[in-house]
């Protein structure tokens, strides 16, 4: 994805992950700041479906060429689905990083969690604030 | 399908193992003198190989040829400047291959009766008392491979030490800006990192210091000078602050050849030294190693050192010194490796030394020294410093370390463009994008054997190269042009593995 | 002015100059009173070329090696002959001064000896990756513990009695960093690892067991009983091997081991007086982005050229730092080089040739001995003998200009008396006699 671009119906994290929140269920990824400065992915492993994920913690790395990147939960809770077809093609997360390149599924343990997110304009100022 | 007439048709790289042609030969065995039992009588079926390891059947010329047209693809540093930071690129003298090649050395198996190896001990105590001389330390072991060898013995006789004394500690810490094997080590020796920033004068932050340098660190692992190739000025308090908490102080030897004969890292207080003979005393890269990573450490240390030591011992009445392996060392860590060390490696670092002597040395580091300040301050003129801004300000000692986020932002290419482009030059690349702290870093080492005008034509080569980015800067970002390959798709290694020759793989 | 560095006195004027200072000790201005050294360095003045050279020599003349004596000599190094063809390779600058590979764009020379040594490696060993050197062969069984350890987080390690003494020994040594018990398998009085002690040791905190083909005494061990007893609990099977004989016997990969490791020095290496040579370090598919070291993969430039690459370059310290799989940056990539010329130059015919012979002279000369063997099994290389009297064999030995082998008791107490002895291609029938005679005379001198 060639320019930056930051969903409104999404909530942020500021460790650069996003989260897609669907009744019970929370998806993550990565946002497309985390994946210009990584470059081009060449490898995610996710963890196993039924692992324990808590928020603002790291639950995986992703790696490109020169670096690797931990990735953040947003919100704690189960994982219930992982994108398999990353392991074929890791270059999704940067093409599609809020689509095809989806990371895991989780269901949350504490919607609480979510008033501690940001949205859009919140994380568009972050990534101004910063550079 | 190749045009024969193209010069560059053909030039399709191929390995050894495509070179194969059944019944082709480059080694004759030597006649069987004994009775020929078959294999089956000799091993049980279960041990005997039912495939041959297909290794590739080439004659000798084909062999020659294949591995001598690899080597006309390497950059190396009898041809060009190689400035590579943190890893002194400086020349390989021809006189050490020869001595090396000697058969007492190259012929001599690490098992022989000591009396009958008496040379190559007394080499290697004579090297090891060169050495404990150059780092002010007495106790020295020759046994660690590399650097990170060296730097992981260091860390587990600190280990020991601390054992030793009850204290069994946690902790180690290293600055952002340390080499990666310094932080691969400490957790190889089961400790945590922890990190210590850096001051805005490039030096070790003494507040931070101060607040992690507590009852659980083992140890803290420093350079001096710096990656930044900056002296740590604080290097006495900083002593101080480790040593009060009960602390050991390691010093990596990369940056040595900075202050021989200057200054001393045992004169600083380091209680472990590493040396990188492959660096400060001129054993060739190879390609990647073999290199050697002897250490030097204090009295309180010197019970842990590894084993076996080598030794000289008197005979007293004025026989001849006897030099031996000693391995009565209960408190020894044990052995790092298998047998002595890389003593080939000993014989040319030896041979340096001989050939330099203690002003040698000194003279080596000060124009070490000397280079850096020169090219920095050829790289700070008008129409480079601007794009190429000096990271820290300050006089440095044998490297420095510039940002290229002048080019980036004024020119729109990148230290990695830089790099491509200084390819086409025949001039080996800085070492880029390290240290982390620094934004496009390029840490440049020119070494004492550059002359002033390999110097100059570097800074010519730069200036030449960012005037050219501001015509056009797609030159350097498609760059190189004219290397045996030009960029190459790391992505596609890195997602696909292809790690080995398949003989059933279809072209991709 | 030294040799090697180059600054006239006009040079130094013009360099200061462009400085801003006035001398090379404003430079070192920085650093403290209290850390200078204050006075030369107290090392001899330095030399010209001919003056090391001939002190070099001097020292080297009083070392008696393998060309002045007929060496049985082995124990993890071996009098191997090396083909002229090295010599001339491994002087070439192009691969001699180099560094890593880091610019691949001026290293394809560099980086494609690598992916063919992996591969020449790989088909040795039966196993699909291999790396691109480590140190040697002891610390690249230390490094298959470490690798053990962060893929199974288990705190034990096994390791036959029957690996080399400095392999236990560094692996002991590198263990106590990673926070491992080593504990260790006897062999049987066949002098081969026991199999059911083996079965006992291992338990659901073992991470890896280390076996040795053939082991220290020379014995071919039963590889596959050994690691499917090793891995019943799910550890990790590493199996240290002696490159040459791998040319008859089967690859461990093929018997269950999961890593294969090993001693290059056999490979186109001198014995240098132990180094350097080269480890190597290969393992099933599993374990490749937990490989310790350098690793060279295939692509494609951007013209579509063939060319090779570091990769998998995030397991290493430069970018992983505290999480790397290893902290090895420089190896032995020159070695290596040796390696990969060496096997090519054997080929697929000669290495099979190169062990066979050996094979016949090893059983030949166990048989000419007529010692008591500590380990009657099969041997392909060397052997382990009783000896009555080892000062005597020795002493006679040396008379004649031969060195009988490695006095076993130095390591292993259980055979005070042991003599082990090696056989590669350079020693000969003639010699295997003439050291028979040896043997039987002091025999005969000790009944006397």
């Amino acid at each position: 994805m060639a320019e930056p671009s930051y969903p409104d119906e999404l909530k942020y994290h500021e460790e650069h992950d996003w989260a897609r929140i669907e009744g019970e269920e929370a998806t993550f990824g990565i946002t497309w700041y985390a994946q210009d400065a990584l470059g081009e992915v060449v490898f995610f492993d996710p963890p196993a479906t039924g692992t324990q994920v808590s928020k603002d913690q790291s639950y995986a790395e992703v790696e490109s060429v020169k670096a690797v990147s931990d990735v953040f939960a947003p919100l704690s809770g189960e994982i219930v689905a992982v994108n398999d077809e990353l392991s074929e093609s890791p270059e999704k997360i940067n093409e599609d990083p809020y689509g095809d390149g989806w990371l895991v599924r989780v269901r949350m343990s504490d919607s609480s969690e979510l008033d501690s997110l940001m949205d859009a304009d919140a994380y568009r100022k972050l990534l101004e604030a910063g550079s | 399908m190749s045009d024969p007439l193209d010069p560059r048709a053909g030039e399709d790289t191929i390995t050894i193992f495509e070179r194969s042609r059944e019944g082709r030969r480059a080694f004759v065995a030597p006649k069987c003198d004994v009775p020929e039992v078959p294999v089956d009588e000799l091993l049980p079926r279960s041990a005997v190989r039912e495939r041959p390891a297909e290794l590739p059947e080439v004659s000798e010329p084909e062999l020659v040829r294949h591995y001598t047209t690899l080597s006309s693809k390497n950059f190396h540093l009898d041809e060009g400047f190689y400035p590579l930071g943190s890893c002194t690129m400086k020349h390989n003298p021809k006189l050490h291959e020869r001595v090396a090649a000697l058969p007492g050395h190259a012929r001599l198996h690490p098992l022989q009766d000591s009396a009958y190896a008496q040379g190559a001990l007394e080499l290697m105590w004579r090297l090891q008392s060169a050495l404990a001389e150059i780092a002010g330390l007495p106790h020295v072991s020759l046994q660690p491979s590399a650097g990170s060898h060296g730097e992981l013995a260091g860390l587990l006789l600190s280990r020991a030490y601390h054992e030793d004394r009850g204290e069994p500690r946690t902790k180690v810490l290293t600055p952002d800006t340390a080499h990666g094997t310094n932080p691969a080590t400490v957790t190889m020796a089961g400790y945590e990192v922890v990190k210590v920033g850096t001051a805005p004068d490039g030096g070790v932050d003494l507040d931070d210091l101060r607040a992690k340098a507590d009852a659980d660190v083992a140890c803290l692992m420093l350079t001096n000078p710096n990656t930044l190739g900056l002296f740590d000025r604080n290097i006495e308090e900083i002593e101080r602050i480790v040593h009060d908490a009960g602390a050991t102080l390691y010093y990596d030897g990369a940056n040595l050849n900075a202050v021989m004969g200057i200054a001393r890292p045992g004169d600083m207080g380091f209680d472990i030294v590493h040396f990188n003979l492959h660096k400060t005393f001129t054993q060739p890269h190879g390609g990647g190693g073999p290199g050697a990573g002897p250490i030097a450490v204090s009295d309180r240390i010197e019970p842990f050192l590894p084993s076996p030591q080598v030794v000289r011992r008197s005979e007293g009445d004025g026989a001849e010194p006897r030099f031996d392996l000693d391995y009565d060392r209960p408190k020894s860590i044990g052995r790092m490796r298998g047998f002595q060390g890389n003593f080939g490696v000993f014989v040319r670092t030896y041979a340096y030394i001989r050939s330099l002597g203690g002003d040698g040395l000194e003279q080596a580091s000060q124009v070490a020294v000397l280079n850096a300040n020169y090219v920095k301050a050829r790289l700070a003129e008008e129409g480079v410093g601007e794009y190429l801004p000096i990271a820290f300000d300050r006089t440095c000692m044998h490297e420095f370390v510039v940002s290229g986020r002048g080019a980036k932002e004024r020119l729109g290419i990148k230290t990695l463009d830089i790099a491509k482009r200084l390819l086409d030059h025949r001039i080996h690349p800085p070492t880029v994008y390290f240290p982390l702290l620094v934004e496009e870093a390029l840490m440049i080492e020119p070494t004492e054997t550059e002359t002033k005008e390999r110097l100059d034509h570097f800074a010519d080569v730069i200036r030449a190269i960012l005037e050219e980015a501001r015509e056009d800067p797609e030159i350097a970002t498609g760059a190189p042009y004219t290397t045996p390959v030009r960029r190459l798709d790391e992505a596609r290694a890195a997602k696909r593995p292809v790690v080995r020759w398949r003989p059933d793989r279809a072209d991709e | 002015m030294s040799r090697y560095t180059g600054v006239t006195d006009r040079d130094l004027r013009e360099m200061l100059d462009a400085i801003g200072v006035d001398s090379i000790d404003d430079l070192f201005a920085e650093i403290p009173e209290g850390v200078r050294l204050g006075r030369a360095i107290d090392l001899p003045p330095g030399q010209s070329e001919q003056e090391v050279f001939e002190h070099l020599t001097a020292l080297a003349a009083r070392n008696r090696h393998c060309d002045e004596e007929v060496t049985f000599l082995g124990a993890g190094m071996y009098d191997h002959y090396v083909p002229a063809l090295i010599d001339t390779l491994l002087q070439r600058s192009e691969f001699l001064t180099p560094y890593t590979p880091y610019q691949p764009e001026v290293s394809q020379g560099g980086l494609q000896v690598m992916f063919e040594f992996q591969t020449a490696i790989s088909e040795l060993t039966g196993l699909p990756v291999s790396n691109a050197s480590v140190y040697e062969g002891p610390s690249a069984v230390a490094a298959a513990g470490y690798l053990a350890k962060l893929e199974t987080r288990r705190s034990r390690l096994v390791a036959s009695r029957g690996l080399h003494p400095h392999s236990r020994g560094a692996l002991r040594t590198h263990a106590a960093g990673y926070g491992m018990e080593v504990s260790e398998v006897p062999l049987t009085a066949e002098g081969a690892t026991d199999l059911d002690a083996l079965a006992e040791a291992v338990d659901d905190d073992t991470a890896a067991v280390f076996l040795q083909q053939p082991n220290f005494l020379g014995t071919v061990e039963e590889l596959g009983e050994l690691t499917e007893a090793g891995k019943r609990t799910g550890a990790v099977a590493v199996c240290a091997a002696d490159p040459l004989p791998l040319g008859i016997l089967t690859p461990p990969g093929e018997l269950g081991a999961d890593i294969c490791v090993g001693e290059g020095q056999t490979l186109g290496n001198r014995l240098d007086f132990g180094g350097p040579s080269f480890g190597f370090f290969a393992a099933t598919e599993r374990f490749l982005r937990k490989m310790p070291g350098r690793i060279a993969g295939e692509t494609r430039d951007l013209d579509g050229q063939r060319g090779f690459v570091l990769t998998l370059q995030t397991r290493e310290q430069h970018i992983r730092r505290e999480k790397a799989t290893h902290n090895i940056c420089t190896a032995q990539a020159l070695n290596a080089l040796a390696g990969v010329v060496y096997l090519s130059w054997l080929g697929r015919r000669g290495l099979v040739e190169l062990a066979e012979l050996m094979l016949r002279r090893t059983h030949y000369a166990r048989e000419a001995l007529g010692l008591e063997p500590i380990n009657p099994g099969p041997v392909v290389r060397e052997f382990a003998v009783r000896v009555p009297d080892l000062d005597a064999l020795f002493d006679r030995a040396r008379e004649v200009g031969i060195n009988p082998g490695y006095r076993l008791g130095r390591d292993y107490p259980e055979y005070e008396d042991g003599l082990l002895v090696a056989i590669t291609e350079r020693r000969t029938r003639a010699h295997i006699d003439r050291l028979a005679e040896v043997a039987a005379s002091a025999r005969q001198a000790v009944t006397a």
